[in-house]
């Protein structure tokens, strides 16, 4: 049951990814890519990762996607469609990185040692429930976040600050070129 | 002795089978009866009769409407995105109907193969499944709005997707408030804990459930926050082009996330399925049985249940939950219209700061309380009632600033000045 469930959120996700890129309307592709968001979602889910998916749909499909959705329609784009895969050298190139991460892919999933994604298998899962039940689906992510890797937490926190600030600044002297 | 009997596989799943479709077939039900309801109640606040014609009362008013819907012409508008224009409504209705499966209404129900949860999924993590499917609502409204190629009701797609997103913030971070008293997400333990702390999270926590309430309105899209379909504005926004049963989606969607919010409102601050000033309700899975607490030496109490306090708990659940789903009506046609920019203001500038503010205030109220060792009970609970009226006071003043709650004589003065008169005598407040 568990291996059908994932085959089928896995075509979706694929199917969803190829979607967004080969798309030819802004819309199209975006519901294509919430698609994929919510397939992964229910992987995570098949994972015993409940918080995350949760999170995955709240943030990503409900939130930022809904934003692009608003940018998109306020903007009104979607009228001029240029293909955007290039052909010729950047081809060559964007093969030889797919077929890199595949090689990677393949490697976790086959690989039985530590950083095998099936290391562990049955007495993980046992693990993660017995956690779930005594701290809750939140606090197995809540307490190793904000005890052990709480430096690594604030940092990327700055970093979101980082980026924010970055956008405004990028975006206003557009902003008064558009005034004059 | 609450021994727990666990169900065997089949007849977990044929539990779960027969759960679903009574929840859906249920809440499908009241969906058509709340149609009617709020017929009979606008035009009992109106002064009016409703409609009163088909069958005694009216009662087969929804019948009749659902088969008027269906044998309808469905309209397609020749300049709309056919395929958006048909997924609108699916994608409207989906996330509607199934977020109330997580929402337990009523205490264990014993049976012959076993002790049966009464709730469709207890997922552990409950009230975060209501927020992320509730958040993906929105697709449903904006795709129609953008795909029915018409400026009323693009600008109500969009309204609404503004509209959504802002409240979605103050939403989650009312619902912050409770999660910190809980200490969990799942709606059962919510509701356990309320029953430990022997009284209702809409006490020591009633600033919350004002935020929650004003938030959940603005998300379920009614008055006073109906800005996608304002007709006043948008003819009827998003769902301007869509007739017969297309139609009816949008607002079978509407009236269940209602249904929803209601129920929510009434597991999260009204204690769920508990019933007030009895403790023999209590009831709640531990280790391998149910117990009804905890005695002073901290060994567990077991619970036995039974169908009698299964049926008075769905009895509480559903008038509290009924309650609700009558204060919505009530609010509709007794308030009028934001304009877009309150709506914008209301949610960014005040319930977003205040929700965060309160967040932090319940917080610390906890620190103290827990580094005083207070037992979780009346007296912690106690602790931030005070608290929570404070503050709960203090926002609602804020909030009006003298707008309703004001003496007579203050109003009087206050429209003298606005007339250009000389204020009566004796209020400082208006010199000023």
């Amino acid at each position: 049951m568990t291996d059908v469930l994932f085959i089928l959120f896995a075509v979706v996700a694929v199917g969803g990814g190829i979607g967004v890129v080969t798309g030819r309307s802004p819309v199209a592709s975006l519901l294509f890519m919430v698609a994929t968001l919510a397939s992964l979602a229910g992987i995570y889910v098949l994972f015993e990762a409940h918080f995350l998916a949760a999170i995955q749909v709240l943030v990503y499909a409900g939130a930022i996607m809904v934003l692009f959705l608003f940018v998109i329609m306020l903007l009104n784009l979607g009228h001029d469609y240029r293909a955007d895969l290039k052909y010729g050298s950047w081809f060559l190139l964007s093969l030889v990185v797919v077929g890199l991460t595949a090689g990677v892919l393949v490697q976790g999933l086959m690989g039985t040692g530590e950083t095998g994604l099936r290391a562990g298998g049955a007495e993980v899962a046992a693990a993660i429930d017995a956690a779930v039940v005594e701290k809750g689906a939140v606090g197995v992510i809540a307490d190793p976040l904000f005890t052990d890797w709480v430096v690594a937490f604030e940092l990327m926190g700055l970093l979101l600050l980082v980026a924010i600030v970055a956008a405004v600044v990028l975006a206003k002297p557009r902003a008064r070129q558009g005034e004059k | 002795m609450g021994e727990m009997q666990e169900l065997s596989t089949f007849w977990f799943v044929t539990v779960a089978a027969v759960k679903v479709v009574a929840v859906f077939t249920v809440v499908m039900g009241v969906v058509a009866y709340m149609t009617l309801a709020e017929r009979r109640v606008s035009a009992f606040i109106q002064d009016r009769l409703g409609p009163n014609r088909v069958g005694p009362f009216g009662l087969l008013q929804p019948i009749a409407d659902g088969i008027k819907n269906i044998i309808k012409e469905e309209t397609m508008p020749g300049t709309a995105a056919k395929f958006y224009f048909v997924l609108g409504p699916a994608l409207a209705i989906m996330p509607a109907v199934v977020t109330i499966a997580v929402i337990p209404f009523a205490a264990p129900l014993p049976t012959p193969v076993g002790t049966v949860d009464m709730v469709v999924a207890d997922v552990p993590i409950g009230i975060l499944y209501i927020l992320a499917l509730s958040s993906l609502a929105v697709y449903g409204i904006v795709l129609s709005g953008w795909a029915s190629n018409n400026k009323y009701a693009f600008l109500g797609g969009l309204r609404a997707s503004a509209q959504m997103i802002s409240y979605e913030v103050a939403l989650g971070l009312s619902v912050i408030a409770v999660l910190l008293l809980v200490g969990n997400v799942t709606l059962t333990e919510t509701v356990w804990k309320q029953q430990q702390l022997g009284m209702w999270f809409v006490f020591p926590l009633s600033l919350a459930f004002v935020f929650f309430l004003i938030s959940a309105l603005a998300e379920t899209n009614r008055l006073p926050f109906d800005m996608p379909e304002a007709e006043s504005e948008l003819i009827t926004g998003y769902h301007t082009e869509y007739s017969a049963m297309k139609f009816s989606m949008f607002f079978i969607a509407e009236y269940a996330h209602v249904v929803t919010a209601s129920a929510l409102l009434a597991t999260l601050f009204f204690g769920g399925w508990d019933i007030p000033f009895w403790t023999g309700d209590d009831m709640f899975r531990h280790e391998s049985g149910w117990i009804r607490g905890f005695d002073e030496a901290g060994a567990p109490i077991p619970a036995t249940p039974s169908v009698l306090i299964t049926l008075l708990t769905l009895g509480a659940f559903c008038a509290k939950t009924g309650f609700f789903l009558l204060l919505y009506i009530w609010i509709r046609w007794t308030l009028p219209r934001f304009r877009y920019d309150q709506v914008m203001h209301l949610g960014w500038k005040v319930l977003l700061p205040g929700a965060l503010g309160y967040v932090m205030l319940v917080a610390g109220t906890m620190l103290v309380l827990d580094q005083l060792e207070v037992p979780f009970g009346p007296v912690y609970g106690g602790v931030l009632t005070a608290v929570s009226g404070v503050t709960t006071l203090a926002f609602l003043l804020f909030v009006d600033r003298d707008r309703v709650i004001a003496g007579a004589h203050r109003k009087r003065n206050l429209a003298r000045r606005r007339a250009g008169l000389p204020a009566e005598a004796g209020d400082p407040a208006v010199s000023s």
